[in-house]
């Protein structure tokens, strides 16, 4: 039996029996107790909270009533039938022209209008994931290299590595400087690269950044689009999370902001990643994108979109929704809204148990500085408190270890994917975990029964359910 | 240092063949029978546009369906948020029972070892890179579907041996090309992984015998090799013999618990069968685990709309829809393809006796200057630019013999057919004008020659009222 699955082993690639996809990490220990015994408030009420998910479901309200008013935006309705056969029949590779100038719009409006994109540069992919893969495709060969800063979104290790052959280089940042990308943790990754014999072909950012959740500044994005250009290595930036930035006193500056400006810059090696999946919270319709300045790039991801189109159903829908200006523009403000009160809720609720978060502006989630918690400053301690929290407090986390962090002690926590009651008991079982009497010297100021009663904090909960608590 | 990969610089892609040049030229000048009436007839399109109707009728009596609800609730929060690469499961059991439906449900098919794909380009691809490495092989039978040269090479460095079929046979696939062909691989020193065969076949429109599919069982035995079959058009089989799946076979030979059970693999799509390509709706079925399992995980880079997944959910769950769909879809090609025949022999042109496809394998040898691939290229480009039919030339697909073309029919209305058809009647009359005692003397010859194969050899010299009554 033994040497008849050895003997299947050798029939498939390396590709799919090694680890490539990354599954077997034990990023996922959380996901499985989730898929085990997800909390539901009557049915399961000690159950598992998601936090590890960074979706994006506070604005699904206006979606639904757009989509009640605007029934001709589905072809499959009454009103929208008309279109049904020319789009179902739809699969020429550079996509519906109006879906192309309705995400072209989108992404500039995200950008605050200050900068146009271009509908003719808009590639379709299957979601962000293909888009990735996509690009790693077109500019690397196996073997060769990106540098990616730490701590970074895990699921690169296997999009951009799996299939393709390209390794990642990590280029390391510190939270002494609040996780900056400076010249000379490049200038270090890249020097070790070569020592290594590894050919750098790239450097991938995510801004604003997963999963800490900050936008880079004007002055460190135009240092690193110097740095490429000194290597003549390409520069691709994730911009999905571009629309959650929630304060408005740091705007977001697209790399495509930067280069307008400085244009001595050579935009062959400038590319972008977008997708609807973050923004618009549509992480089903699967809607990636490859935007490239690049032409080679443009021409060539868009021939490999045949493996990752978007459906033309799904095409129709945003283009109709995506070219109503004024849905848009609520949308967008909306959504910035009601993130940064989410946000809001959640730190204030964490102060009060003194759990610090990374000084963020941006994305689905927090990081919570649990450092002090940590029974020693080592990876092995980070993981025995996340079990901890996995398997007492019920709530999935990320930890660093699992974003290639160098420092342990940093919990990323997603606060968009769930609605506000469920949000509370997440903070009340935190609190509780805070309180508990094993980390009671570890926190600095308990609040009293009476401070709590008075907290800003408007907890809908009952006393008697806080009681339970303690 | 090259910026971009070999990828990009190469032409693997194949789209620089002329199955695709034939795609500009009538991009610049598409006919239409009130504006551009002398315009190019695209017939390289393999598409179903014949029953449309059926789709919209379901539509309107279903709009539940159409507008992301089920029993009346909005579910559009749901579909959104699920981008789960195990797919919807109720979209994959109605996909199984609509397969199984396909094969007269002589065979049924388990919705866990479904891994869905965006189209069966991304299915095709996904398998290669599961079941070869780089510099493997895969045998495949000519001539074959030009989008392969893409779709199994490109990005995952497999090769494609070909399998060298004939028309002295009707292009069958016997055990000694097999053997040379698996012989060729190993003088190129390519590890052959498996062979790939379309069936129903693309181009020649006909379903794979039995004998065909023993001999390729037989084979893959012994060889301990993968078999793929692309089943792509096994639900536009509309006359005789029906289709028989490998799957059927293998249940008739009683192999289920046998290690080749294991190593055979279908891809099927809804493009052509429900002529939705737009939908990009793909599928991999596999029996073995692993397979099933790193497809699963690939299928990432290219998720089918959840949308999408949920509309098709709903309408391949109603048997009686896909039971009348089924029956009124077969009689409709089968009707075209007569009206194409018949428009082709008044031409005084054959074609490989088919049953199954959108297009038909057409016999043009006669009028070729010479019996070579440019001649049959100077034919191909005559045809596209004076006559303005866009027909995929055979060496496209990797015919061993020059002068055969495919010509789709399922693809414009039937106006447009009889359009197509008399221009092709004053061409061939203008190349070959007398339809004398000699043309009729060769052909004769030729029907002496070929007396072996089954291939409709109708001519109208003699009753051109016989055959507008067929």
């Amino acid at each position: 039996m033994a040497a008849n699955l050895r003997n299947q082993n050798q029939l498939l690639s390396k590709m799919a029996i090694g680890d490539g996809h990354g599954e077997n990490s034990s990023y996922f220990d959380g996901w499985k107790a989730y898929d085990k015994y997800p909390y539901h408030p009557e049915e399961r009420p000690d159950g598992v909270i998601q936090m590890g998910l960074a979706e994006n479901q506070l604005c699904f309200d206006l979606i639904q009533d757009w989509l009640m008013k605007n029934p001709e935006a589905s072809i499959c309705s009454p009103d929208g039938v008309l279109n049904f056969k020319d789009t179902a029949i739809f699969s020429d590779y550079h996509g519906l022209p109006e879906f192309r100038e309705a995400i072209a719009k989108f992404m500039g409006k995200v950008r605050g209008d200050r900068v146009k994109f271009d509908p003719d540069r808009i590639v379709m992919s299957g979601g962000a994931t293909g888009a990735q893969e996509t690009i790693a495709f077109c500019l690397a060969d196996p073997g060769d290299a990106f540098l990616v800063p730490t701590p970074y979104y895990p699921g690169f290790d296997r999009v951009l590595t799996w299939r393709t052959g390209v390794q990642l280089v990590p280029v390391f940042c510190a939270s002494s400087n609040n996780f900056k990308i400076t010249k000379s943790a490049l200038e270090a990754a890249y020097g070790k690269a070569q020592e290594l014999n590894i050919r750098v072909k790239g450097l991938l950012i995510t801004n604003p950044s997963n999963p800490l959740g900050t936008i880079l500044d004007r002055e460190t994005l135009k240092e690193i689009v110097r740095f490429i250009n000194e290597k003549n290595i390409h520069l691709v930036c994730d911009e999905i999370y571009a629309a959650t930035v929630f304060t408005n006193q740091h705007n977001f500056v697209s790399v495509s902001e930067v280069i307008e400006e400085d244009t001595e810059r050579n935009r062959d090696l400038i590319h972008i990643v977008y997708s609807l999946s973050k923004d618009m919270g549509l992480p089903g319709f699967r809607v990636g994108i490859v935007y490239s300045y690049n032409d080679a790039v443009v021409n060539c991801a868009r021939k490999m979109s045949s493996f990752g189109l978007v459906s033309s159903q799904t095409q129709h829908l945003i283009a109709a929704m995506l070219s109503d200006d004024e849905f848009v523009d609520r949308f967008i403000a909306k959504s910035k809204e009601l993130l940064d009160k989410r946000r809001k809720f959640f730190t204030e609720g964490l102060e009060q148990v003194k759990i610090d978060c990374l000084n963020g502006n941006a994305s689905l989630f927090k990081r919570m500085d649990f450092r002090r918690l940590l029974k020693d400053q080592s990876f092995e301690a980070e993981m025995e408190l996340l079990r901890v929290i996995i398997n007492e407090i019920k709530l999935n986390v990320s930890p660093s270890s699992f974003f290639h962090c160098s420092e342990p002690g940093w919990f990323r926590v997603c606060i968009a994917n769930m609605d506000d009651s469920t949000m509370e008991v997440d903070l009340l079982r935190i609190t509780y975990f805070m309180l508990q009497n094993r980390y009671r010297n570890k926190v600095v100021k308990v609040p009293t029964k009476k401070q709590r009663q008075q907290s800003s904090l408007k907890r809908s909960l009952s006393r008697r359910k806080m009681e339970d608590f303690m | 240092m090259r910026l971009l990969s070999r990828k990009v610089m190469r032409n693997t892609h194949g789209q620089d063949s002329s199955y695709f040049l034939g795609w500009e030229e009538y991009e610049k000048n598409r006919y239409d029978h009130v504006n551009n009436p002398k315009g190019i007839i695209q017939m390289g399109l393999a598409e179903n546009q014949l029953s449309f109707d059926l789709l919209e009728s379901w539509l309107a009596k279903n709009p539940d369906a159409a507008g992301f609800r089920r029993n009346g609730q909005f579910i559009f929060r749901e579909l959104a948020l699920f981008q789960d690469y195990h797919g919807l499961p109720d979209f994959k059991k109605a996909l199984v029972d609509f397969m199984a439906e396909i094969r007269g449900n002589k065979v049924s098919f388990d919705p866990n070892r479904v891994v869905l794909t965006a189209g069966a380009t991304s299915a095709n691809e996904t398998l290669m890179f599961c079941l070869a490495e780089a510099g493997d092989a895969f045998l495949l039978p000519t001539p074959y579907y030009p989008g392969f040269d893409r779709d199994l090479k490109w990005r995952t460095g497999v090769e494609i041996v070909p399998i060298q079929c004939t028309s002295s046979n009707g292009f069958r696939i016997t055990e000694s090309a097999l053997e040379e062909a698996y012989r060729l691989a190993h003088k190129r020193n390519l590890r052959v992984k498996g062979v790939l065969v379309t069936n129903p076949s693309n181009p020649l429109g006909t379903t794979m015998s039995l004998d065909e599919l023993n001999l390729l069982l037989d084979f893959i035995t012994e060889k301990e090799i993968h078999l793929i079959s692309d089943e792509i058009y096994s639900g536009t089989v509309f006359s005789s013999p029906g289709f028989v799946s490998i799957m059927e076979i293998m249940k008739d030979r009683k192999l289920e618990n046998s290690e080749v059970f294991n190593r055979v693999h279908i891809v099927y799509s809804l493009s052509k069968d429900l002529g939705l390509p737009g939908f990009r709706v793909g599928a991999i079925y596999s029996n073995d685990n692993m397979v099933v399992d790193a497809a699963t995980k690939m299928s990432s880079f290219g998720l089918v709309s959840s949308q999408t997944q949920y509309l098709l959910s709903e309408m391949l769950s109603d048997k009686k829809f896909t039971k009348n769909y089924i029956l009124e879809n077969h009689k409709r090609l089968k009707q075209r393809q007569r009206m194409l025949i018949s428009g082709l022999e008044k031409a005084a042109v054959s074609c490989l006796k088919s049953n199954a496809g959108l297009f038909c394998w057409v016999d043009m040898r006669r009028l070729l200057s010479s019996d070579t691939f440019e001649a049959e290229m100077e034919l191909w480009k005559r045809i596209v630019y004076e006559v303005k039919l866009n027909i995929s030339p055979g060496s496209s697909c990797h015919c061993t013999e020059p002068g055969w073309f495919r010509v789709c029919f399922a693809n414009m209305s039937e106006d447009t057919l009889k359009v197509a058809m008399r221009r092709l009647k004053v061409f061939v009359e203008s190349i070959s004008p007398i339809r004398s005692q000699s043309n009729h003397q060769a052909l004769k010859n030729t029907r002496r020659r070929w007396s072996l194969t089954n291939w409709v050899f109708r001519l109208s010299f003699h009753d051109d009222r016989e055959l507008e009554e067929r």
